[in-house]
């Protein structure tokens, strides 16, 4: 199986399996891209509305292609039905959030189930005809690469690229509206059409991305990547290109693996590689992560203790045991606990540098509150050489 | 004949109604507060993480017996909640978002896990999960309607709806018992903790109520429907008063009804339109429920859009 996958990797497993893969790629760049914006603009969970609210759109269209053209399985008609429905899911949370005394949460829990539930009574419907390929319908639940036909691997690459131009197109006024809509509509930005493009590129991922990815879970695309990329940038636009790059990895990633065996449901794999990066993110990125986390809260309550440990010293009260013997170890205390040479004159500097910090509080409290490492730091490495020495100069 | 007809109705239809309303009753009576709480995606979260629960259990101990599927399922929700807080702590996250990753993550691993186990020949599979078994659903014993409340009837009840009876009973039991304190911290938590009522742990009690009741009502509907019941049927009593307790009957109320006719329309409609075969009930069942709150939505006499707009509705308006 290792060989097989690193030959799917490579995109050495035949033309239709590596369009496929390709074609995963692009729709994860598409969904990390238009996702970033989206979570930004708190958007995040109307996604879970109109993916589901796909459902019975992928039905109708399936019985309009088989009434139209004898064959219920175009992938283009599928896909039109589920931007229609999805569409009208959009619609509907929205109406419901805005003329309804009901609350978008529950706007977004009445559309997603009941279309959900909708598709579900089609689907079975479907299931009596006796027309043959209506198997083919399960995929959009969960996601499948396995039977997928050349023609709609080039769909969905085919839309993905589109979708992530068109973002790229309007990149700047999607940066506009996230960082501040209001500033924006000041400035003439039409912030409603903007919004409008924004939801519609939305659906046209996750209309294009069902089939691989499935309705459940496709949700996953427009969420973990972009959450992903937040722990790494603060910056938008590093956000955005570290979300596509993310979700490109996972849907190619994912999808190369599901390839590689049997029963392995593409859908689950591409959210659990996601799921994976977001793990890795979250515990090593160099700024929010976990880890780096807890150093810079170790350092600190160190940094803290010592200087505790010292003002005390300085004053003659007794210290806990620990920073005691952190003190011996660090040579301001001789072995019996008593001060030597240098940790006198360490002590004194210390309870110099608080003296200063207190009156820096009293002076400027206003500062004193906003400066970081107030009574942390020396006051030498926060202040200037200038405001410490306007310290020094009161009172003497 | 119409005696076969109906040991046809109670044997095969029957038990569906009745898993079917148990479940919608059930959960409309927690959504009703998780609604209030602005939480009704909590339901959506839970709905889904609980499946990797019920998928381990049955990994673990190899049957589907209620137990130690409910078991797994409330660790599963309770592991969640806990990861929600978390990544929304750590990565300074909207709720939402924190719930979405969280929620589709776990999915994914139970769907993962339960196609590998696909093999092992228990029926617990992917579909069931996504949309329930109501139609599988046998009472085998009545034979006509006296015969229902037989003892040796009545112990051929299906496991499911027994477990069902047994959760919605404490369910409505729990809001009877606890109403005060579920109504005044659902309104004004402050208010409740100076009270007395620690309004933390009764909103720890409310989700722990969601998952047992989503995973009770999973078996029956499947995953995404459960959401249909939470939120449906309070949402439509919410249109139509601003009582409390009134909220909470009438939604007791339509989930019945919904469930019955839901299922009933599932079972029956195609027949009138001359198709053989029957629907999917639970789906059925999430329409209808959609539908009656899409009338109150538009025809609710106080709050519906129709009477919010135009003449009436600013008279209205005008008076509060």
């Amino acid at each position: 199986m290792d060989r097989t996958l690193i030959d799917l990797l490579l995109l050495q497993g035949g033309f239709n399996t590596t369009l496929v893969t390709v074609g995963a790629a692009l729709l994860g760049a598409g969904a990390g891209v238009i996702g970033a914006f989206t979570l930004l603009r708190r958007q995040a969970l109307i996604s879970d509305a109109i993916s589901h609210a796909t459902l019975p759109g992928v039905a109708l269209g399936f019985l309009a292609s088989l009434a139209l053209f004898g064959d219920g399985r175009i992938a283009w008609m599928l896909m039109l039905g589920a931007l229609a429905t999805g569409g009208l899911g959009i619609l509907a949370t929205q109406w419901i959030r805005d003329h309804t005394r009901l609350r978008e949460d529950a706007a977004i829990g009445t559309v997603l189930s009941v279309f959900f539930g909708l598709g579900i009574v089609l689907l079975s419907h479907i299931q009596t005809l006796k027309s043959g390929g209506q198997a083919g319908l399960e995929a959009f639940l969960l996601g499948s690469t396995a039977a997928m036909t050349t023609s709609e691997a080039w769909l969905i690459a085919g839309g993905s690229a589109v979708v992530v131009l068109a973002t790229l197109a309007m990149l700047k006024e999607f940066a506009a509206v996230c960082f501040d809509a209001d500033h924006a509509r000041a400035l003439g930005w039409p912030v409603a059409k903007i919004d409008l493009a924004m939801t519609f590129l939305l659906l046209a991922v996750l209309s294009v991305g069902l089939k691989t990815v499935g309705l459940i879970l496709i949700i996953a695309l427009v969420i973990i990547p972009p959450v992903t990329a937040r722990f790494w940038t603060e910056r938008l636009g590093k956000m955005v290109a570290l979300s596509g790059v993310f979700g490109a990895v996972a849907c190619y990633f994912g999808a190369a693996l599901s390839a590689s065996a049997p029963a392995l449901p593409t859908g689950s794999l591409v959210v659990l590689t996601a799921a994976a990066m977001f793990s890795v993110s979250l515990l090593l990125a160099p700024a929010r992560g976990l880890v780096a986390h807890g150093i810079r809260l170790t350092r600190f309550r160190r940094r803290l203790m010592l200087r505790q440990a010292l003002l005390r010293l300085d004053q003659g009260e007794p210290m806990v045991p620990r920073a005691m013997r952190r003190l011996i170890r660090l040579g301001v205390l001789d072995p019996e606990g008593a001060p030597t040479a240098f940790g006198r004159a360490m002590a004194r500097d210390a309870s110099h540098d608080h003296l200063l910090w207190t009156r820096y509080l009293a002076r400027h409290p206003d500062e004193a509150f906003a400066v970081t490492g107030w009574g942390t730091r020396p006051i030498t490495e926060v202040l200037s050489p200038d405001q410490v020495d306007a310290l020094e100069a009161i009172d003497q | 004949m119409s005696d076969v007809i109906l040991a046809d109705f109670l044997t095969i239809d029957l038990p569906a109604m009745l898993a079917g309303s148990l479940a919608a009753l059930g959960c409309a009576l927690v959504g009703n507060f998780l609604i209030l709480r602005r939480q009704a995606l909590i339901g959506d979260a839970i709905s889904h993480v609980v499946l990797p629960g019920i998928v381990l259990a049955f990994i673990v101990t190899g049957t589907i017996a209620a137990l130690p599927m409910m078991l797994g399922a409330l660790a599963a929700a309770v592991v969640a909640v806990g990861l929600i807080e978390l990544i929304r702590h750590l990565g300074r996250l909207e709720t939402g978002a924190a719930m979405g990753v969280v929620f589709t993550t776990m999915f994914a691993g139970g769907v993962l896990m339960l196609e590998r186990s696909a093999g092992r020949g228990a029926h617990l599979d992917v579909q069931h999960a996504l949309y329930g078994s109501l139609e599988a659903l046998l009472w085998l014993g009545p034979t006509d309607w006296a015969s229902l409340l037989r003892p040796e009837v009545l112990a051929e009840l299906p496991d499911e709806i027994v477990m069902l009876a047994a959760v919605t009973g404490s369910i409505i039991a729990t809001v009877v018992l606890f109403y005060k304190e579920l109504k005044i911290s659902t309104f004004d938590a402050a208010l409740a903790d100076a009270l007395g009522y620690p309004s933390k742990w009764i909103g720890v009690g409310l989700v722990l109520a969601t998952g047992i009741t989503a995973v009770a009502a999973f078996q029956a509907v499947g995953s995404i429907l459960v959401i249909a019941m939470f939120i449906c049927p309070p949402a439509t009593a919410r249109m139509l008063t601003d009582n409390l307790a009134r909220q909470i009957w009438l939604s007791g109320g339509i989930a019945v009804l919904a469930g019955v006719l839901g299922y009933l329309l599932a079972a029956f409609a195609p027949q009138l339109f001359g198709t053989v075969g029957s629907l999917n009930a639970a789906g059925m069942i999430a329409v209808v429920a959609g539908l009656m709150q899409t009338l109150a939505m538009l025809f609710a006499p106080r709050y519906g859009a129709v009477a919010q707009s135009g003449f009436v509705g600013s008279l209205k308006r005008s008076k509060t």
